[in-house]
């Protein structure tokens, strides 16, 4: 019995004297899937072997909502991580959750030295609250642009990509006269066609500076000229000039665009990779900012992708390990660079974006172009529409415009008639989000 | 005296059954009741402040036209995938029992659809069936226009009941043949003795020997296509165009896993539980009836 109890406490001190040496833990989770999901698993064994006092558990959630809905159900049950990956959408329910250690406190609480102001203002902006506080780290980043074929454009006498929404009609009437079947594929993604065109336009979304100034704001988007910009791309569907391409017809925009199927189509910077590596052999193209209404009056386009959010209630030792990671990621180096470099994601700092361009990043034929997004991003100073969007349940309201329009390119209703319903329901939506976090205020 | 095997010992009984109890308690009757809660209160993604509100989740979810849509389409969709696939799976198993030259190949294919998951089979109807670069876009060829599900509700609607069918036929098969070979030869030989041709036995004896089988098979299928069509509609269409193939389970995931407004959806799972369990009363009480159990 007494050799027992020896033998048990020998065990207990030698299993505290490894666990001491081993390095103190954290769990991270992560959204992206496939390719880039390797990369951010990647940037995991990176930060673990730069280093030997923490580590970093990286798992992948399959999926950004995934990532969302998994620590909303591991918080409710306190088994959250210490660090997740949130898509852009999802940036209100944290805001609002109560569940996290908001970066700039946290930054501050564990020296983290980070100048705010060397973000680039458009992505600042986007998660920061109305008052300007960064409370998530911008990790992954895009923004909207237009792809173009020089080729096809070429057949009528042009070598730059047009400037204005107005200019891409008539081009896109000169493509067809000059046999191009299809001049441009479009969806019904809001991101492209409703959030940027708002945002670089100056034109509301929603009241109340898009949302920012409260949960009680209401949508704006069926009063302004987004219903001219979509009926003009139902115009140009209907004449035969623009296609609509998603996964459901068989290729989708950016599969029909590099195959050299459509002349043109807006995307994120994020898939200038995937075209250069899927394109048909000989596809001249580049991409361009995005059209505007008046060129004159050009505003910054806003971001997308997903930024890193802290959570609460965990322990000093993980947050110090977090701390560590954060550092790590965050960094221009070993952050920003990495992730320009293995994937179509943009740097987010001047200082991430002055060390791409010092490296002669961009003289890089196959990367040549991706600058155009930090020009997009940076196009104006950041106004109080084109801050961001800042609606509850923004991903039901993507849902209703999208199926208001499928509704009316199909032919079942005007593009008006569309555009109000979905604003409609966009209201309720807002509403009832409104009511489920009465007595709480946006920050 | 009439012989009861009874357990005396109340509590042996109630060990026996407590692991099947425990499990039916943790997977069905906790959530129910989690779910009846967040239905009639409000709850926020991280929970926290949740707030009475009565019926104010069910007014919601009723008077929207959308919702009802949905009803519309997930009941078009369980009659009419029942309603193929059922018909395919009773001609091949009566085919398959005539024990034709090749049956034995003929019975492990039929029911290999059965075996793959339902995102498996979406994403292969998908591609089958895209205007674009699909099999079947060679009849946008002949007549351009003619198929484009991703445009048009109608398409969209078809290819999610072929998906639905043509992955249940397999399972549908194999039960009906188990019955047709249940049934005695020398009730088919006597018919044939009695000049009956091939398809008069099939329809007057073998098949009206077979209903306790079919009603069996409509309730799983009718249940099935409410509950398992998520997998199909998730990946092929993802509700759309414009809510064409929204069916109720579907529009239940978005508004709770991508909406994250937990008490709507939570209010629409309630009102989709009980109209499996309307259902299922009603094929009992009156498809039962005309059930012949030997």
């Amino acid at each position: 019995m007494k050799r027992l109890a020896l033998l048990a406490m020998a065990a207990t001190a030698f299993a505290t004297g490894a666990s001491a040496a081993e390095r103190t833990k954290f769990e991270f989770w992560y959204g992206l899937t496939g390719d880039l999901g390797e990369v951010v698993a990647n940037h995991c064994k990176l930060f673990n072997e730069s280093q030997d006092k923490y580590e970093a558990i990286c798992t992948g959630q399959g999926g950004y909502d995934k990532a969302e809905q998994n620590t909303i159900a591991a918080f409710r049950a306190k088994q959250h991580p210490t660090v997740v990956q949130i898509y852009d959408a999802g940036t209100v329910n944290f805001m609002l959750s109560g569940a996290i250690y908001p970066a700039n406190k946290f930054a501050k609480d564990y020296n983290l030295d980070i100048d705010w102001s060397k973000y680039f203002p458009g992505i600042a902006n986007y998660y920061a609250t109305s008052k300007g506080e960064m409370w998530s780290f911008p990790y992954n980043s895009s923004t909207a642009v237009l792809y173009w074929n020089k080729d096809a454009w070429a057949k009528i006498g042009k070598d730059k990509a047009p400037a204005t929404w107005a200019e891409f009609g008539e081009d896109l009437k000169a493509l067809k006269a000059a046999g191009v079947d299809c001049g441009f594929a479009f969806d019904f993604d809001s991101w492209m066609n409703l959030e940027q065109f708002s945002a670089i336009n100056g034109i509301p979304l929603a009241t109340l500076e898009n949302g920012y100034g409260g949960l009680g704001a209401e949508i704006a988007f069926n009063k302004t000229a987004f219903v001219d910009h979509m009926k003009d791309f139902k115009a140009w569907m209907d004449a035969g000039y623009a296609r609509i391409q998603t996964n459901q017809t068989g290729k989708n925009l950016i599969q029909s665009f590099a195959d050299g199927t459509c002349a043109s189509t807006t995307s994120s910077i994020a898939n200038h990779g995937t075209v250069h590596n899927t394109q048909v052999a000989g596809l001249n193209w580049d991409v361009a900012k995005l059209p505007v209404i008046d060129a004159s009056k050009r505003t910054n386009s806003i971001v997308g992708g997903a930024s890193l959010w802290v959570m609460e209630g965990k322990s000093k030792e993980e947050y110090e390990a977090a701390a560590a990671f954060l550092k790590y990621v965050t960094a221009p180096d070993t952050g920003e660079k990495y992730i320009a470099e293995n994937t179509g994601y943009i740097p987010v700092t001047t200082a991430g974006f002055e060390l791409l361009k010092s490296e002669g990043f961009y003289n890089d034929p196959k990367r040549s172009g991706r600058e155009t997004a930090i020009e997009s991003l940076t196009a104006s100073d950041v106004t109080p529409l084109s801050r961001g969007i800042r609606l509850g349940n923004f991903t039901s309201i993507r849902a209703e415009v999208r199926s208001e329009l499928e509704a009316a390119f199909a032919g079942q209703k005007t593009v008006e008639q569309a555009i109000d319903a979905a604003a409609d329901r966009s209201n309720q939506i807002l509403r009832r989000y409104e009511q489920t976090f009465k007595g709480k205020t946006l920050p | 005296m009439e012989k009861r095997a009874t357990f005396s010992n109340l509590w042996l009984a109630a060990a026996f059954i407590a692991p099947q109890m425990l499990l039916i308690f943790t997977f069905f009757y906790w959530p129910t009741g989690e779910a009846l809660y967040w239905a009639v209160s409000l709850e926020a993604p991280f929970g926290g402040s949740n707030e009475w509100v009565g019926w104010l989740n069910f007014q919601t979810v009723f008077s929207d036209p959308k919702y009802w849509d949905s009803v519309r389409v997930s009941l078009l969709f369980a009659l009419s995938s029942t309603a193929l696939s059922l018909g395919i799976a009773v001609l091949l198993a009566l085919f398959v029992d005539r024990r034709l030259a090749g049956h034995q190949v003929y019975k492990f294919t039929f029911f290999l659809p059965y075996a793959l998951a339902a995102p498996a089979v979406g994403l292969a109807f998908r591609f089958i069936f895209s205007p674009d670069a699909g099999f079947v876009s060679a009849v946008n060829r002949i007549w351009p226009g003619l198929w484009n599900p991703a445009f048009n509700g109608n398409d969209a609607f078809i290819m999610i009941v072929l998906a639905q069918a043509w992955m249940m036929v397999g399972y549908n098969f194999i039960f009906f043949l188990a019955a047709l070979q249940s049934i005695p030869r020398t009730v088919s030989e006597a018919g044939a003795m009695d000049g009956a041709g091939v398809l008069r036995r099939m329809w007057d004896i073998q098949l009206p020997l077979i209903t306790p089988t079919l009603f069996f098979l409509i309730v799983i299928n009718i249940t099935d296509s409410f509950v398992n069509s998520f997998g199909i509609v998730d990946i092929t269409t993802g509700g759309g165009p414009a809510r064409a193939t929204e069916v109720m389970v579907y529009k239940i995931y978005f508004d709770g896993f991508r909406g994250k407004d937990y008490s709507l959806a939570a209010a629409q799972s309630i009102v989709l539980m009980l109209l499996i369990i309307a259902l299922t009363f009603i094929q009992f009480r009156f498809i039962e009836r005309r059930v012949h159990y030997s």
